[in-house]
């Protein structure tokens, strides 16, 4: 199994440790990947409000180049998968369109021609390393642990973009993934609503208090984190959690935000450091201290 | 076969919250919501309040949220919703006080649509006959006129949820159906309002209002345009239009994002109370280790540079 690996521009910026903790999950999955260092940042939707066309232009370049190396492409960005399966989809559907576009991208030498597959790691996970060979690979079963899934609005959203009629798996593939560690899914109203951070920097009033509903919300379901697919999510659900807490009650939320691959790591046994859990605002030691003793895995 | 239906009862002659009533009915495969919740009303329980006309998705009376996301139930058949007979749960739209049961009220949406001034207001010369507008222009606006008005987006908004002066997704995609028309005079005032607080710039693009309009109305998409169309107009004073400056900014010299940037640029580089104010959330990400010092870059930052100026020239 080997991929085009598209870390996404805030794994290799505001959270180190989703690259660090995928890196290390990833190789122990034994999921062979090369990175597409010429790739351009997706535009998160934020390009695309400024000139759709030069968003998905740069997208489909991303694609191209996956396609020359001959490689479906791996994400670990919810953004990156939407804002790329938004692209792929309009380009797919509209021939001229996407002639258009080759035209822009004859100038490096590239055209693509519609093959390539674009995947978030939590479907890898799913469709085809399957749930089975991934518990083989854990050593801890965090039986006792409670995670509450986020999935953030980019990999729900717009579903018809997202392939769930041909895998409907897709729509509950977190709440899959998290069980299968022997953990229980938090069933909570915010998982598949915004976080806040696009307009963290223009309405941070807003932002914020997504953030406090959704972590309490959380928090008081009994969760000992919460589990997303999304950098995006994190930086703003971890990063301006403090500031969310004034707006609780009893001033305190206290709710660890992990990345996905940190939950598969724990499960794993590894190391808190290898998986970056000492780079979070909102400390992890519990959350780390509950994995640590929990009972070895029965496979 | 039966079907279980879990709706949400609420009296305003007794308030408090009343929960959930339970109520089995009979049907088949063709059988949609609404024609369940009308055999509950005229056969079982006469008290069930809710709102529904047409049956046929025009008319908008009958959106409601059916587990947990908003739908017009005349246009959702209880098997696509429920496959294998699984009990189905039904709540009035969200973002709006309810009435009774099902039944929600709709002052602040027709509000939210009034203040962007829904109708044409022409200028100049007045024509001798009717004003014209080609057809490419009125089959483009089609898209946003198919609206009717149900309040599915405004229900499931995640912006509204904690912001209620939010205009929203139904009255902003009714004030770009004006802003594009042809025949008004006014976009560029039209533009300058919708660029202020609580305008375009407070949308999200959570894309909910894209999931649940019935009628494919797309209203953030067209939030997104009257974004890009504000900012031409040179309404670029807000964070919104800085955010996606600088962002542009940053792909087209690096290939990638510099968040550290993004964030100063947004705020606006002289203004010191915004930067003094997140101080705690940098100081905090440079202690844990995750603070962003160097930007990243594309290996190949020139050819990604290559494609904006083929796309925008030398904008």
């Amino acid at each position: 199994m080997k991929y085009a690996f598209y870390p996404g521009c805030v794994a290799r910026g505001g959270t180190p440790e989703l690259l660090v903790s995928a890196n290390a999950v990833m190789d122990r999955l034994g999921i062979e990947r090369e990175e597409i260092v010429s790739a351009a940042c997706t535009g998160a939707g934020v390009l695309q409000e400024r000139n759709q066309k030069l968003g998905d232009a740069l997208n489909v370049r991303t694609f191209a180049l996956a396609e020359k190396m001959g490689l479906p492409i791996m994400t670990i960005c919810s953004t990156c998968q939407g804002v790329m399966s938004q692209a792929n989809r309009r380009v797919l559907r509209d021939p001229e369109y996407l002639a258009e576009i080759n035209e822009v991208l004859a100038e490096e030498g590239l055209e693509y021609k519609g093959t390539t597959v674009i995947k978030h790691f939590l479907w890898v996970l799913v469709e085809e390393i399957g749930i089975e060979e991934l518990q083989k690979t854990f050593t801890k079963e965090l039986s006792g642990l409670k995670f509450a899934p986020f999935y953030g609005c980019y990999i729900v959203r717009p579903s018809d973009a997202l392939g769930f009629d041909e895998h409907p798996e897709r729509q509950t593939s977190l709440e899959t993934v998290i069980e299968s560690t022997g953990a229980v899914a938090v069933e909570n109203d915010g998982k598949t609503k915004c976080c806040g951070l696009p307009i963290l920097l223009i309405n941070q009033s807003n932002a914020i208090q997504m953030v406090s509903n959704h972590t309490g919300e959380a928090k008081d379901l009994g969760a000992d984190a919460m589990v997303t697919p999304c950098p995006l999510c994190h930086l703003n659900l971890d990063g301006y959690q403090p500031k969310a807490a004034k707006r609780r009650p009893s001033g305190k939320i206290d709710l660890p935000i992990l990345h996905l691959p940190q939950m598969l790591g724990l499960a794993m046994g590894m190391q808190p450091k290898e998986l970056g859990l000492q780079r979070h605002i909102i400390s992890t030691k519990e959350v780390i201290g509950k994995a640590a003793a929990a009972p070895a895995a029965v496979s | 076969m039966e079907q279980t239906l879990r709706v949400k009862r609420y009296d305003p002659e007794n308030p408090g919250d009343a929960g959930y009533q339970e109520y089995n009915v009979e049907v088949t495969d063709t059988t949609t919501i609404l024609d369940a919740l009308l055999t509950i009303r005229e056969e079982m329980d006469g008290t069930l309040s809710m709102r529904c006309s047409c049956r046929a998705s025009i008319c908008g009376s009958c959106a409601m949220r059916v587990d947990g996301q908003a739908k017009l139930v005349c246009k959702t058949r209880l098997n696509s919703v429920a496959p294998d007979g699984e009990t189905i749960t039904i709540d009035p739209l969200g973002n709006m006080p309810v009435i009774k049961d099902l039944v929600v009220e709709f002052k602040s949406f027709w509000d939210k649509t009034r203040a962007v001034e829904p109708f044409l207001k022409p200028e100049g010369i007045v024509p001798e006959a009717e004003y014209i507008a080609s057809d490419d222009d009125m089959v483009h606006l089609v898209g946003v006129v198919n609206c009717i008005q149900c309040g599915a987006c405004v229900s499931d908004c995640t912006v509204l949820e904690v912001d209620d002066s939010f205009l929203g997704p139904a009255a902003l995609a009714k004030a770009y159906r004006f802003v594009k028309d042809p025949r008004d005079g006014h976009q560029k005032d039209r533009l300058e309002d919708l660029n202020k607080p609580s305008g375009v710039w407070d949308c999200t693009r959570c894309m909910q209002c894209v999931e649940v309009c019935p009628k494919d109305v797309d209203p953030m998409g067209r939030i997104m345009v009257l974004r890009d169309m504000a900012m031409e107009a040179g309404f670029n004073n807000t964070s919104g239009s800085r955010h996606t400056e600088s962002f542009a900014k940053s792909v087209k010299k690096n290939g990638r994002l510099d968040e550290m940037k993004l964030a100063v640029d947004s705020m606006g580089k002289f203004n010191f109370p915004a930067l003094i104010a997140e101080a705690p959330v940098g100081l905090r990400a440079i202690r844990k280790g995750k603070f962003p010092w160097k930007a990243h870059k594309s290996s190949e930052p020139d050819k990604v540079k290559q494609v904006f100026e083929k796309i925008e020239g030398n904008k």
